[in-house]
């Protein structure tokens, strides 16, 4: 159905959607770690609403019907980008989630309407519609674009490569193709968004289904075998235009954080690892002078460690790599968060100056060595992992795991899921929400999306 | 129906597509604030009309060529494509055209302006106007008196253009008004509350156009 007016939560530029009214629910991924006992994934909402008496609790479930899928990242069937000049269609509703299956290649599709505290299942995409018409599996990314929305896969139905993108028609979500028409060479895939003020795309590399599904491969890492690039893509022409190499040793490229406003032609990237001195670092990219260009603005170092306290995979280096594997960057484009699951650092960046940030600020949350507690929690294991801000920037909503098989080699004894809030004073301040705090039993959460939108759901074409 | 009224409904027919956000005005300012520059809102503009003004011309050629030719079923085939076309905006509303492009130079603006203006049979409704416009007529003079209108009527190349002229003139001024008004005062967050579903309405008015066109 159409609407009479714009959705409320379409927001024609960054600015006017920091302005919007606060989240009072959230949505969240849960899976189950040990498929074998049975027990499906869901797509849970938690109350975030202060004023409410279930306020941090979970209030709806709804599972999905099938074992082991591992669902992961998601999205909005429609968001800002429906404003956009060129191809309007502002009078969809914001609606419908689309969940993934990392593991299973499905995609739910989960409509939270009449009832936003009870998300109805309405369609499942099956893995083997998705391979047909587009080649690929692993479904990971998705992006609410102006014309379709926008899916990145890791790899081929056959588990190897290439990864890249396809889409879905954002009317009857029918699988449409495959994106790339050039492909250049590109070969793995992980995470994609755009600067639709400039027509290009970017994506970044992890690894390819057989690459990643048993758990990081140490032989692969230290041969420099996991993803070590940046692609410029040309949006409209759908080609390939440019890779960036960090070098072998800058081992796994992440999440993809162009600046919300569509005239800044800047973004952050994440490396996980450096195979040199397992430091992670976060890597921009900028045009200059019509060329798109990349440069190394942060790096965190490794923490020297007691191997007695160190998994078996990393004891040998006798320290603890900070492993940013999320970064977060606020609506307004002020405020970059890392997620150190290693360390378990939450670490916020003034980039007012995106070519110098300026370290601001860091909390930590569990952690391989530190277990960093919660006041109402105790020691917590688990690191910082997946970030959601809030549109007006005041809010960062954590949770603690990472992927199934990698969980294992970080944190041996098995992440037990949490989700909790640490909360931005209007200077910048981080200070830990002391109530707000979530445990899961026997699964663990992933990503978040809050009501309305949130920092890395929407696009803007206005700035 | 005759004299001035359907040289007013094609005037009020190109005021109705400048106001449409999705016919051009808000991607040029878009294209003013991405550049930060009034002058790329004006330069926008321009090119947006041509785009709008061939995608019309090219149904009011066709229905002046079958007009002349003294095609019969006209009437009823011209009421039946508008009806038909009305009911697929009804049923698909969610339905428009996938264009990925913010930096366009003027042939990709016009381009996308006729592809929009299409798209939406922006032309089309120009159709039962067309079948009231008396043979040979041009906007009536006061000094000037026109024959009757036969049936069928015949439309000349100048009553033809001067519809196409009219139309996309009536169609840039409206669209240059609110381009520069949102532009320089008013702002974006107007699009929140004052976008209401024009392609519902235009679905609508396509279905009563066809019929009327029936008993014009």
């Amino acid at each position: 159905m159409a609407l009479w007016k714009p959705d409320p939560s379409f927001y024609p530029s960054p600015r006017m959607a920091a302005e919007g009214p606060r989240e009072n629910l959230a949505y969240v991924v849960v899976f189950n770690p040990d498929p074998a006992n049975g027990r499906h994934d869901a797509l849970c909402v938690l109350d975030t609403d202060p004023q409410s008496s279930a306020y941090g609790k979970i209030v709806g479930r709804a599972e999905v019907p099938n074992v082991g899928d591992e669902l992961h990242h998601f999205g909005w069937n429609a968001c800002s980008a429906a404003l956009c000049p060129y191809a309007p269609h502002p009078h969809v509703e914001r609606r419908y989630l689309l969940v993934p299956g990392l593991r299973s290649s499905r995609i739910y599709i989960f409509d939270t309407k009449p009832d936003p505290r009870s998300p109805k299942l309405i369609k499942t995409i099956e893995a083997a519609e998705i391979a047909a018409r587009s080649g690929y599996s692993r479904p990971h990314t998705i992006h609410c674009g102006p014309d379709a929305i926008y899916v990145s896969a890791l790899g081929a139905a056959d588990g190897g490569g290439p990864g890249g993108v396809f889409l879905l028609d954002h009317d009857s979500f029918e699988v449409l193709g495959r994106w790339e028409v050039d492909r250049g060479p590109q070969f793995l895939g992980y995470d994609f968004w755009w600067h639709l003020g400039y027509d290009v795309a970017i994506t970044s590399e992890w690894g390819t289904p057989k690459m990643v599904e048993n758990g990081p491969d140490l032989d692969l890492l230290t041969q420099g075998k996991y993803g070590h690039q940046l692609h410029l893509w040309d949006l409209r022409r759908r080609r390939h235009l440019k890779a960036f190499d960090f070098g072998p040793e800058q081992q796994i490229v992440l999440e993809l954080r162009p600046a919300h406003d569509p005239t800044k032609a800047y973004g952050f990237v994440c490396v996980t690892v450096s195979t040199k001195d397992l430091s992670s670092s976060i890597w921009m990219w900028y045009r200059e002078d019509g060329d798109w260009k990349i440069r190394k603005v942060i790096e965190i170092p490794a923490e020297p460690a007691d191997p007695a306290l160190l998994p078996p995979a990393i004891k040998g280096f006798k320290a603890v790599p900070p492993l940013v594997t999320e970064i977060a960057l606020s609506t307004d484009d002020r405020y970059l968060y890392a997620a150190c699951f290693g360390t378990g650092d939450l670490r916020q960046y003034d980039v007012s100056d995106p070519f110098n940030p300026r370290f601001a600020g860091a909390i930590r949350l569990g952690g391989i060595v530190s277990h960093a507690p919660h006041p109402k929690a105790g020691a917590l294991n688990g690191g910082t992992q997946m970030l959601e801000i809030s549109r007006d920037g005041r809010r960062i909503y954590v949770t603690n795991s990472l992927y199934g098989p990698w969980d294992k080699a970080f944190y041996p004894e098995g992440v037990r899921g949490w989700i909790t809030l640490v909360n931005v004073g209007a200077g910048g301040k981080l200070t830990l929400d002391p109530n707000f705090f979530v445990p899961f039993s026997g699964e663990r959460p992933h990503q978040m999306r809050l009501e309305g939108g949130d920092s890395s759901s929407d696009s803007y074409c206005y700035p | 129906m005759n004299g001035v009224w359907p040289w007013i409904a094609v005037a009020l027919l190109g005021a109705y597509h400048g106001v449409d956000p999705s016919m051009g005005w808000l991607f040029a300012v878009a294209l003013g604030l991405q550049d930060r520059s009034r002058k790329r809102v004006f330069a926008a503009l321009f090119p947006i009309a041509i785009g709008h003004l061939i995608s019309i011309a090219a149904v009011v050629a066709l229905i002046a060529s079958a007009m002349g030719r003294g095609f019969v079923w006209l009437r009823p085939l011209g009421a039946i494509v508008l009806a038909g076309f009305g009911i697929f905006r009804l049923r698909r509303p969610l339905a428009h055209p996938r264009w990925v492009a913010m930096r366009v130079g003027f042939f990709d603006l016009a381009l996308w302006s006729f592809l929009m203006a299409t798209a939406h049979g922006a032309g089309l409704m120009l159709f039962p106007i067309l079948m009231a416009i008396p043979a040979g007529a041009a906007p009536p003079m006061p000094h000037h008196h026109m024959p009757m209108p036969p049936p069928v009527g015949h439309l000349g190349p100048l009553t033809a253009a001067l519809v196409i002229v009219m139309h996309t003139s009536a169609m840039l001024l409206v669209m240059g008004s609110i381009a520069i008004a949102v532009y320089e005062w008013i702002g974006l967050k107007i699009l929140r509350s004052a976008w209401i579903n024009l392609d519902t309405i235009w679905a609508v008015a396509l279905i009563a156009a066809g019929l009327l066109s029936l008993v014009i």
